[in-house]
């Protein structure tokens, strides 16, 4: 199979943007990828677009065909595919479009991601996140998204001797990261105190341990390896990729501490990539809920299992420290519009890897790694991405 | 949501009606037409059974930010609870006080109301857990 590299990467402002539609997201997003790219509307041979529920946020549905239309691909009559697949939904678009070029079927195509949350009301939203648990034999029963993910935590919390104030500092980790990213949704930091005495959202996680509802969009542009030093010097390589599902409901995992997905999509994308966890410097993850970062960072074999509230406590995860997890500010602080994130991890990778991350650049980053969860773990995507030789 | 939805579901959320594989004996909720652990050699062979309805809380949360249908019992307890057949089941925690709920905590099945279809729709039911007695 052909290799394939990152030649290009956009996003836009992540937030609140009451003044800005889901196709003016997608397009901002996209048009910027391509011109990072330096290629023309015509070198573009396909259309991929993560996106969980356009159908339920803005009653829209058929979004790839509708991005291709507005940022005035018509007539080149793009094959356009949307991918669906909970918050793992931009991370499987990658998997797709990097898929097709590797086949040989394309040579360039633009992945985006976008979501637009807040057309709808916040109670609304979170019943339309959760919608991604078993609907028939969680939801009914009352169980929210967050209260699945707080049931994760108090195990973790039983077995493993996770503390509630290991699980906070991922947050003011996380938002300490956002305050060095102009396009995070959050850019303050916060403190230890304020996480621990906001409002109770589903015990033991608070109005801080979640990540926000947001819009935005974020676009790649990807490219057959052998073809990418015609547009770009610093070509980022897609060397490994791992995709893997899990039960729906979380009360039939095999072990409610672990995401099963994660571990064997880390697997997967670490033996394509001939790499371990150790070549790893830079990782964004799916810190959706801080309890969610604790269990990707031990998932991902980057701390021992149960030692991941430590070590983010510790200060091992922080900006430049052991590995540095989530720079952009993660869900937490980059904001969560969910078809977006795991593009958006893709470009804070791609800048990382290119040396363009400003305040927050980590030093000698040759090797970075994205995580994305669908759903409560029913999904998981892991890509690795390297330097081009 | 229409009310078939809701009507076909009866047998396991009114009766606890579960799976049981006729190679292994895994017990699976709701019933499954496949044994995830045996695959094809389960088809054919998966008989119906009913749990007992007791069993253990495995985790558990008190959900403070509910969705409308459960805004008036908010703050409410939810567990995880691993049945004495060994399959594990999401339901609410009641006829306790949410703080008192704790992992370990033996529980029984009780039948109760889940829900209705705004004021003039279906009232669905299923099992909620309380202390076992």
């Amino acid at each position: 199979m052909r290799g394939v590299s990152v030649i290009g990467v956009g996003e836009t402002q992540f937030g609140e943007l009451w003044d800005k539609s889901f196709r003016e997201l997608g397009i901002e997003a996209g048009l910027r990828a391509i011109q990072d790219a330096k290629i023309l509307a015509e070198n573009v041979d396909a259309l991929y677009v993560g996106n969980m529920s356009a159908g339920k946020f803005i009653d829209q549905e058929h979004v790839a065909s509708l991005v291709a239309d507005y940022a005035g691909l018509t007539d080149q009559h793009l094959p356009t595919i949307r991918v669906e697949g909970g918050g793992a939904c931009g991370a499987i678009a990658i998997h797709q479009a990097a898929m097709s070029i590797a086949s040989g079927v394309h040579d360039i195509v633009v992945v985006g991601g976008a979501e637009k949350m807040t057309d709808v009301g916040d109670v609304e939203a979170a019943q339309i996140l959760s919608s991604t648990t078993d609907q028939e034999w969680e939801s009914v029963f009352g169980a929210t998204f967050a209260g699945l993910f707080a049931m994760m935590a108090r195990r973790h919390m039983f077995e493993h001797g996770t503390t509630r104030e290991q699980l906070a500092a991922v947050a003011v980790k996380n938002h300490k990261h956002g305050s060095l990213n102009p396009n995070a949704q959050f850019q303050r930091e916060i403190t230890l105190e304020m996480v621990l005495q906001a409002p109770r959202v589903a015990e033991p996680l608070g109005l801080f341990d979640c990540a926000p509802l947001s819009d935005g969009a974020a676009a790649l542009v990807l490219c057959a390896k052998d073809k990418a030093r015609r547009f770009t010097d610093t070509p980022i390589d897609l060397i490994g990729t791992g995709h893997a599902s899990d039960t729906i409901a979380v009360h039939d995992r095999r072990d409610l501490t672990t995401i099963d997905a994660t571990v064997i999509a880390g697997k997967r994308a670490f033996h394509a990539a001939r790499r371990t966890p150790n070549d790893v410097k830079v990782a964004e993850v799916h810190d959706n809920f801080t309890i969610s970062e604790i269990m990707a960072i031990e998932d991902l074999r980057f701390v021992p299992k149960g030692k991941g509230g430590f070590a983010t406590e510790d200060g091992e995860t922080a900006l430049n420290a052991r590995i540095s997890v989530n720079t952009s500010g993660g869900l937490k602080a980059r904001g969560q519009p969910v078809g977006a994130t795991g593009v958006a991890q893709a470009v804070e990778i791609v800048r990382q890897l290119r040396g363009e991350g400003g305040k927050r650049q980590v030093a000698n980053a040759e090797v970075g790694l994205t995580h994305t969860l669908g759903g409560t773990g029913g999904t998981a995507v892991v890509h690795l991405f390297a330097r081009g030789d | 949501m229409a009310i078939p939805r809701f009507w076909r579901e009866i047998p396991s959320r009114y009766n606890l009606v579960a799976s049981r594989c006729g190679n292994c004996g895994t017990v699976d909720f709701p019933p499954r037409v496949v044994c995830p652990r045996c695959g094809r050699k389960s088809l054919g062979r998966m008989e119906q059974v009913k749990l007992k309805g007791r069993g253990t809380v495995v985790t558990f949360t008190i959900v403070h930010d509910a969705p409308k249908d459960f805004d008036m019992m908010k703050p409410y307890a939810l567990a995880i609870v691993e049945m004495e057949e060994g399959v594990r089941l999401t339901s609410q925690v009641i006829d306790v006080e949410p703080a008192e709920v704790k992992i370990g905590m033996r529980v029984e099945t009780a039948f109760r109301k889940l829900g209705e279809e705004g004021a003039a729709g279906v009232i669905h039911y299923g099992y909620k857990f309380r202390p076992a007695v």
